[in-house]
């Protein structure tokens, strides 16, 4: 009798238990809501209802003083027919490209070192704080910082005339694309350190002389096993430093002396004239061109995929 | 170029900053040997094999592999190949360019360079896999991957590192038979370190038992077992009760050993303190009177003749032939 008796208590005690348990708690489906729910609200409110707004204005007519309910093509047709649309955007393209290959190469370089030649932990890490640290500067402030290193009577030129390198300062140091350009490196390496050297911690150090066994040159290895596997990095820091430049609205305004304009810049006199929808409609157009970039990029690596392993 | 041995290390000696991981050893491994470097973690035998390999520079002494000194060479010029500890496939390439990639690097061309792979792929019976990415594969099939890339090369010397460790143990004795198997069949010297003493007594022609930085005893495995040099190397391959007598240190096998009284011969007292059964023998841990481990392997028909308890008083017997001299420690 005993021995029959056990087994139902214990039944019950578990119903008992796992009864009180399911009083307390939520239904699953509430919880997954409550947990996307934050991130969601952001999203909608910050991001996704301006995003329609702006695309629904950039439909609209409007004048001097205001701007009218309209489902119009024209400021679309005006942008894309105005020749310095097109300028604006190769100008911001050319930026891109130059400063994309200056920090890839730079970003690579300093994430392969970090990663495979720096053995310990600590000066890993110290090297990465330097790296990092600048970075808790507004990057305007890091922009204008440049100014009076490169200016005509700046730091630089200084010592490149108290070395006698060159008799008078030289002149397109500031305000210049070369300005722009060293600005745009010096703001953006880190976003290739980051991903690129987070890659590259996860190749098993073990690969690279699996390589050498099999013959493998320093190059080869580079080409067939390294970048390969670093990929991932390699598209998201892309990603980031492209969009970056896309986006930019300071640097081209202050370091390029006004000899060169930038998508956003364009976009910014439109709404100083108050010309809402145009601008709109610029922002719309800039939108979907960083997308499709960014679709193209996304298309070379699954980052998704690659992220979650 | 004609020697008798594939690899001699002469004097070799690897040190960092100030410690000695590998102290001035020597050793020379005739012809197509299977050979093992035995040795607790520690003890150097990696840091060995790696400097065969060439991905550690020797700090002094030098390392011959055909009668040729190859401690300046790179890998790929010394004839050795390397089997990682990790296997270390490239995850992003098919098994087949994985077996391929020496070749690649040597500028073979694509339609070759696989067709190649695919006989080695067939030599590990993997050729079914060839299309699949490492990560698909199962530890065991990952294995025979890195084996199939290490000897496309057709290596004079293949190294192994800890080869087995990885996998279970149903699946370590079926390996180990299959790298026996090859080893016999390509006739080349394998060199395979391991910290397990029953896979170097399975596979080895050569035992190479190290500890410290030294090589302690070098010899077949069944010289190592019956005629251990030291107390370390005796306590190392197991299966041997460790004593003192008047001479010095003693070695006798387990299985030499019977619990008897004081008057059948060499003997030492203690108390029984566990019984393992294991199928045909019944192994009794006893601990002596002067504090000494020691065991008996024991048929298990003897053993339930007369049993023991833990906990019993014992008397552990063998015969005086069965006495062993070590060397002192």
């Amino acid at each position: 009798m005993s021995t029959s008796t056990l087994p139902v208590s214990l039944r019950s005690g578990t119903v008992a238990a796992s009864g009180r348990r399911r009083s307390t708690r939520l239904p699953l489906w509430l919880v997954s809501w409550l947990q996307v729910g934050p991130l969601a609200l952001i999203l909608i409110v910050l991001f996704a209802l301006p995003t329609i707004l702006f695309l629904v204005v950039s439909f609209y007519d409007y004048d001097r003083v205001g701007i009218y309910p309209a489902f119009l093509l024209d400021n679309y047709r005006e942008l894309l027919t105005t020749p310095a649309t097109w300028r604006v955007y190769v100008s911001s393209l050319r930026f891109a490209f130059i400063v994309w290959a200056i920090t890839l190469f730079l970003g690579f370089n300093i994430a392969y070192f970090l990663i495979f030649h720096i053995r310990s932990g600590i000066t890993r890490t110290v090297l990465f704080l330097l790296c990092a640290i600048p970075f808790w500067t507004s990057g305007i402030i890091r922009t204008i910082a440049w100014i009076p290193f490169l200016g005509r009577n700046g730091a630089f030129n200084q010592i490149l005339m108290g070395l006698g390198l060159t008799s008078h300062p030289l002149t397109f140091l500031l305000f210049s694309d070369f300005a722009v350009i060293v600005t745009y490196v010096h703001l953006f390496t880190l976003l290739m350190v980051g991903p690129i050297a987070n890659s590259l911690s996860k190749i098993d150090p073990a690969l690279l002389e699996a390589a050498v066994d099999a013959g493998a040159s320093r190059w080869r290895t580079m080409v067939d096993v390294v970048i390969p596997l670093s990929k991932t990095g390699i598209v998201l820091g892309s990603i980031l430093v492209f969009t970056q430049v896309m986006g930019d609205y300071f640097v081209v305004r202050q370091m390029s002396g006004g000899q060169s304009a930038s998508i956003v810049s364009m976009l910014s006199t439109q709404i100083q004239a108050m010309e809402y929808p145009p601008a709109a409609a610029n922002a719309v157009v800039l939108v979907i061109f960083v997308a499709i970039l960014v679709a193209g990029m996304m298309r070379i690596v699954d980052v998704r995929k690659e992220l979650v392993k | 170029m004609d020697s008798r041995f594939d690899v001699e290390l002469i004097s070799v000696t690897k040190r960092y900053g100030t410690t000695l991981a590998v102290d001035d050893i020597s050793l020379r491994i005739p012809r197509g040997t299977y050979c093992c470097l035995l040795g607790p973690s520690g003890c150097g035998k990696t840091t060995t094999l790696r400097m065969i390999a060439g991905h550690e520079a020797v700090s002094g002494g030098d390392i011959l592999i055909h009668g040729e000194n190859v401690s300046d060479l790179p890998p790929i010029k010394r004839g050795t190949a390397m089997m990682f500890q990790s296997y270390a496939l490239f995850p992003h390439m098919s098994c087949l360019d994985n077996v391929a990639f020496s070749l690649k690097m040597r500028g073979v061309a694509k339609k070759e360079r696989h067709a190649k792979a695919r006989e080695y792929l067939a030599l590990v019976h993997m050729a079914d896999y060839a299309d699949r990415l490492p990560a698909q594969l199962s530890g065991g099939q990952q294995q025979r991957i890195a084996l199939a890339r290490a000897l496309i090369n057709r290596p004079r010397v293949l190294l192994l590192d800890e080869p087995l460790s990885a996998l279970d143990p149903f699946l370590r004795i079926k390996v180990r038979e299959e790298l026996k198997r090859l080893q016999r069949e390509l006739g080349i010297t394998f060199i395979h370190v391991t910290h397990s003493q029953d896979e170097a007594m399975a596979l080895a022609d050569l035992m190479v038992v190290m500890e410290n930085g030294h090589i302690r005893q070098s010899a077949h495995p069944r010289d190592v077992f019956e005629r251990p040099v030291s107390p370390f190397i005796a306590r190392f391959i197991g299966s041997h009760n460790v004593l003192r007598n008047n001479e010095g240190p003693i070695a006798v096998r387990a299985d030499r050993c019977w619990l008897g009284s004081a008057g059948d011969g060499p003997h030492v007292n203690g108390q029984v303190v566990a019984v393992e059964y294991q199928g045909a023998m019944v192994r009794v841990a006893m601990m002596t009177d002067t504090g000494d481990e020691v065991s008996a392997l024991v048929p298990d028909q003897t053993f339930y003749q007369k049993p023991a308890e833990p906990g019993d008083p014992a008397t552990l017997v063998w015969s005086p032939q069965d006495t062993h001299a070590l060397l002192e420690a």
